[in-house]
């Protein structure tokens, strides 16, 4: 079945009203119709989340090159992470060990990695650098409006005249958190809106939640504020997509404790709630590890940049978790970005200075599950002002993932981003030319039940050949084999005795040839 | 249900209401935009008010009290103006306000159109043309415009549209543009002046004759559109009906005797001036009512008008009258028994010793402990003006200079369009009776905010802090934000949070909370240390022809003051 076809099916089937959280949902799969009452010129469900990592973020600590450890070990022995612990996703190339919910969704073909992400004479300015991503500009040129701003503006020329309107009743752009990102600046305005949270944005627009002085100034102050909310002009729009998706999934951490999970999670109600809002933003900020980014003392797997990592992949483990349950997964895709990785030495200080290139992480059911180029070489004792060097024009991600997320024909692209750049396969092949793509993951997979207390059933279908189950800690460690054998084609039911495993998260991981999938196992005593 | 139209209403669906949907916040309003917010006072605010009165301020004098002094008396004072008043004393910055600034160059010729004079030659003494009054006018109220963004720092400005909202005359209703230019003159040069002198002039001023028609009043048929503002709007003002025409302060026949005083006078389109025709003129007595003593007016010809207005000055309600809209003007709206006994009534008495001159009445008001009392800081709504030309003064925008007249007087016309857009135009009010922000109970001041006129406001802001801000006449206008930081002391532009502070103190009235000085910090540094802040400054600073550094802090400046901007506070005054 092509995927066209299944969507336009999900459609028609809107009559039979899907729930969510209890809430009966309005269509949001793809049909001509629909599309012809969303009014961008391009008709399309799809949606793009931007994770903005604010400060630098130290790419050679993220994503581990595995064949250089004695040129790591030369340069930043005081924080690079003990080859031991690092989370495999090739022979060559890891995670840090934080990442075990990243990890995990790239063996279930939902992560990609494109190493070496940067652009010709690298700005070591934060704001520099940052407005460099944001506009999509050469090192030496200045831009004032942000590559997807561009991008809008190509596809709902005259925003905001006219809008919203009831072909486009919704944001262009929304950015999660304080401040409109640059990345979606027009050519003239901005083409995006913040919100804070889908029931209080209001109150972080105008400034805080704090209650008005009893006085006549807060008489007048509070007079103002209501005006302000009621010309939001999108916040019924929001409210009302809010109303419409409940987050389904338990993965998220209790609000306040993971500040990109609350975003992403606001992401994804939004998106299932039917909000046309194409592009998403969202922040985390503390990349500026100059200082003890590894603790002072002991293991360096844990500290100021583990816990950053470890949000990272909690959050998105989690709203991929939440978009499959809400339904929208093919829906969505995600990149994250910093406005520069760090220097390959470390400092006195068990930190890391501004530096040049660094890999990014892409995600989604539609992203192509796999490396882009290879780990970089690194000198074999850097130097203090050493750097990577980039392997892929950022550009490069923006116009692929322009281009085959949103369709944008290859002469717009070299509009929007000033000159061609090289292709990427950053999308899924199959998802680019609407046939179906290989199945990369293992069907009807469950394990059952979970929690688990003793013992589960563990359920997929194979394919007739040899066959690995295999149960791993969240540090990466396996743990249990339970099968490692052909079994023949069809259902199968395999039983995990869990009676003698510590109480805690485990991912219980099924690889029949290149197909893989994972899930996350609680163990409770 | 047909299958189409059932897809075709997915985008309705998605937008109605849902069973389960959140508290409702706000529901698209229906039919034609507001011109009165929803959420606007529908009684007076019962809030606290002050009980000091008018006895004369001793607290502390510093920049929290000069700024509450400026933002009142001026169009939006900027960062050193404030530092100047705190560092002199309230009678030394007070005695400066109420000097009365040199008389102003009239209006220039900026348009091609009008071939009467020269390019950057007055019109105001040429010959009334039709044809180029569109732009005549147009090149006075941006002149009018002009004086007020430049203003020095007095009263002046303020008081001469404080005139112009009492003694109301539309520029449009009276199409002559060169009368609106001696009218304008005239409050400014009685802005600080006598209201008894003034309400004398204006009375047989040409553009008041033809606004109220009284040029069309004579002894067969007196008009008494003028006798009637002149006593209701203009003076003692309209008390409770306590009979069959009787209006307290006045009666329909006081309305009526007043008309016939002031029959006979007309406008002099090539003089420009009033002049009396005795022909016309009813000479008979005019007998006024007890509220005015029972007092007859016998003829007196072309100086008959002036026993009329002097007639009325002597009545307190007269006083009272006029010192109710000036605290309106400078304090608040809300006027309790307290204030009325305590500030509006030692001001009326002011006011009638001083024989009506109205600087001791400011004097007092303004040097009062009433007024710093710091409640009645941050209380008043900026208006249109207020806000859009306090935009410009307080950030600094560079205007085109004298030498470019075309370009200047352009960006003055653009101000007069977004104040326009905001509902308020100079040389524009209304109606008769001014802008309804000043008399509208129980809304006031809230007049000027609704769902039309706030995104104005914003819309305005917006585009003053972006790069490209507004162009017209090959000149631009825009906020520069790293130019103005410049100016702040250097340890303080290179301390985010002395920064923000700073920028903070300069445009809001009241104190910013400790959440919303961090969510400006997380603006200007988003998920950066503070030192960051320090360090790009720094590289700025360094290497200050560096396009790209300059960009770099321009950007992050722009956020923040655009945030800050967007703050409800920025709309209090």
């Amino acid at each position: 079945m092509k995927r066209r076809d299944f969507l336009q099916t999900t459609a028609a089937a809107t009559v039979m009203p899907a729930l969510l959280g209890g809430l009966p949902i309005g269509a949001y799969g793809f049909s001509p119709e629909l599309f012809e009452l969303t009014g961008g010129a391009t008709q399309t469900d799809h949606v793009l989340v931007l994770i903005q990592l604010n400060g630098g973020n130290d790419g050679l600590n993220m994503v581990i090159p595995l064949d250089q450890y004695p040129a790591l070990m030369n340069a930043r022995a005081d924080i690079a992470i003990a080859q031991s612990e690092v989370l495999p996703l090739t022979q060559a190339t890891g995670f840090h060990p934080a990442m075990a919910g990243l990890r995990n969704l790239y063996q279930n073909g939902k992560v990609g990695v494109v190493q070496s992400v940067g652009y010709p004479n690298p700005n070591f300015s934060h704001f520099r650098a940052t407005d460099i991503w944001t506009s999509g500009s050469d090192s030496n040129v200045t831009i004032s409006s942000g590559w997807a701003g561009r991008y809008l503006d190509s596809e709902y020329p005259g925003f905001p005249t006219g809008f919203p309107s009831t072909q486009n009743p919704d944001p262009l752009a929304i950015s999660i958190g304080s401040v409109v990102s640059n990345c979606v600046q027009g050519p003239t305005l901005n083409m995006g809106m913040a919100i804070a949270s889908t029931s209080s944005f209001y109150q972080l627009l105008s400034g805080g939640v704090d209650a008005a002085p009893n006085t006549p100034a807060g008489h007048e102050l509070t007079f103002i504020r209501q005006v302000v909310q009621q010309t939001q002009v999108y916040n019924t729009a929001i409210q009302r997509a809010a109303g419409r998706a409940s987050n389904l999934s338990p993965l998220y951490p209790a609000a306040g404790v993971n500040s990109l999970a609350d975003q992403l999670k606001i992401v994804a109600q939004l998106v299932a709630g039917g909000l046309q809002t194409r592009i998403y933003v969202c922040n985390l900020g503390g990349f500026d590890t100059h200082v003890l980014q590894v603790p002072a003392t002991g293991t360096t797997s844990v500290g100021t940049h583990a816990t950053l990592l470890g949000k990272i992949s909690q959050a998105i483990e989690a709203f991929q978790d939440d978009l499959a349950r809400l339904r929208v997964q093919d829906r969505v895709v995600g990149m994250t970005f910093s406005e520069f990785g760090r220097r390959i030495r470390a400092n006195s200080g068990k930190g890391t200075d501004h530096g040049a290139a660094a890999p990014l992480i892409v995600f989604g059911t539609s992203v192509n599950p796999i490396i882009h180029g290879t780990n970089p070489v690194l000198p074999a004792s850097a130097g203090v002002n050493d750097n990577l060097p980039m392997q892929f024009d950022f550009r490069s991600v923006y116009a692929s993932i322009l281009k085959d997320w949103f369709q944008v024909p290859q002469t717009t692209l070299n509009q929007l981003l000033y000159r061609g750049f090289p292709y990427l396969p950053i999308i899924r092949p199959g998802v680019v030319t609407g046939t179906a793509a290989a199945d990369l993951n293992v069907p009807g997979f469950s394990v059952y039940p979970n929690p688990v207390r003793g013992h589960a059933t563990i359920t997929f279908e194979a394919g007739g050949g040899h066959v690995q189950v295999t149960l791993f800690d969240t540090m990466g460690r396996e743990v249990q084999r339970v099968a490692d054998r052909v079994l023949p084609r069809g259902a199968q039911q395999l039983s995990l005795d869990a009676s003698a495993l510590a109480a805690g998260s485990y991912y219980c991981h099924v690889q029949e040839g290149n197909r893989v999938s994972s899930r996350l196992l609680a163990v409770e005593n | 249900m047909d299958r189409r139209s059932f897809l075709r209403k997915n985008t309705a669906v998605l937008t109605s209401p849902a069973a389960t949907q959140r508290a409702p916040v706000t529901t698209p309003p229906a039919g034609p935009p507001e011109t009165v917010s929803r959420f606007a006072n529908t009684q007076l605010p019962t809030t606290a008010r002050s009980s000091a009165g008018l006895n004369p301020y001793t607290g502390p004098w510093g920049a929290a009290q000069a700024a509450h002094l400026l933002r009142r008396t001026l169009f939006g004072p900027t960062r050193t103006q404030i530092a100047t008043a705190a560092g002199q004393s309230l009678t030394q910055v007070i005695n400066g306000l109420l000097t009365t600034p040199a008389v102003p160059a009239p209006p220039v010729n900026v348009s091609t159109t009008d071939t009467s004079v020269p390019v950057g030659q007055t019109w105001v003494n040429q010959s009334f043309d039709q044809a180029v009054e569109g732009v005549r006018r147009s090149s006075l109220r941006a002149w009018w415009l002009g004086q007020m963004l430049t203003q020095t720092p007095t009263l002046a400005e303020k008081m001469t549209l404080f005139w112009h909202n009492h003694f109301v005359v539309e520029f449009s209703e009276i199409n002559d543009a060169r009368y609106g230019y001696r009218y304008a003159a005239l409050l400014r040069q009685q802005a600080l002046g006598n209201f008894r002198q003034l309400t004398k002039d204006i009375t047989v001023s040409p553009a008041m004759l033809r606004y109220l028609n009284g040029n069309q009043s004579t002894a067969g048929s007196p008009n008494e559109n003028y006798g009637r503002e002149l006593l209701e709007l203009f003076t003692v003002g309209k008390g409770p009906i306590i009979g069959p025409g009787n209006y307290t302060n006045y009666t329909e026949a006081d309305v009526q005797a007043a008309a016939r005083v002031l029959t006979g006078w007309r406008d002099n389109n090539v003089t420009m001036t009033g002049y009396f025709t005795a022909s016309r003129h009813d000479t008979s007595i005019k007998q006024f009512s007890s509220a005015f003593g029972n007092v007859a007016i016998p003829n007196a010809g072309d100086q008959e008008y002036k026993a009329l207005v002097d007639l009325i000055f002597n009545q307190a309600e007269t006083a009272r009258f006029l010192c109710r809209k000036l605290y309106r003007w400078f304090v608040y709206y809300v006027i309790d028994a307290t204030t009325e006994a305590d500030v509006i009534e030692p001001m009326a008495q002011l006011l009638i010793q001083s024989n009506y001159d109205v600087a001791p009445v400011l004097r007092a008001l303004l040097s009062s402990e009433h007024f710093y009392d710091p409640i009645n800081f941050g209380c008043l709504i900026k208006s249109p003006l207020d806000f859009s030309l306090g935009v410009a003064r307080q950030l600094q925008i560079a205007f085109p200079p004298a030498t470019n007249l075309v370009a200047q007087y352009g960006m003055w016309d653009y101000l007069n369009s977004i104040t326009n857009l905001q509902q308020q135009v100079v040389g524009d009010p209304p109606n008769v009776a001014g802008w309804a922000a000043y008399y509208q109970t129980p809304q006031y001041h809230e007049m000027w905010i609704n769902a039309v006129t706030l995104p104005r406001r914003n819309q305005f802001t917006d585009l003053m802090i972006s790069t490209n801000g507004y162009s017209r006449n090959g000149a631009r206008i825009s906020i520069d934000p790293v130019t103005l930081t410049l100016t702040f002391p250097a340890t303080v532009a290179s301390d985010a949070n002395l920064l923000i502070a700073e920028y903070a103190t300069l445009l809001v009235p009241i104190p910013l909370t400790p959440n919303q000085l961090t969510y400006l910090k997380s603006v200007l540094l988003p998920g950066l240390p503070d030192f960051e802040w320090t360090v790009e400054w720094q590289d700025y600073l360094a290497a200050p022809t560096n396009a790209a550094k300059r960009a770099a802090v321009n950007t992050k400046l722009q956020l923040m003051l655009r945030t800050l901007m967007g703050l409800a506070e920025f709309h209090l005054s």
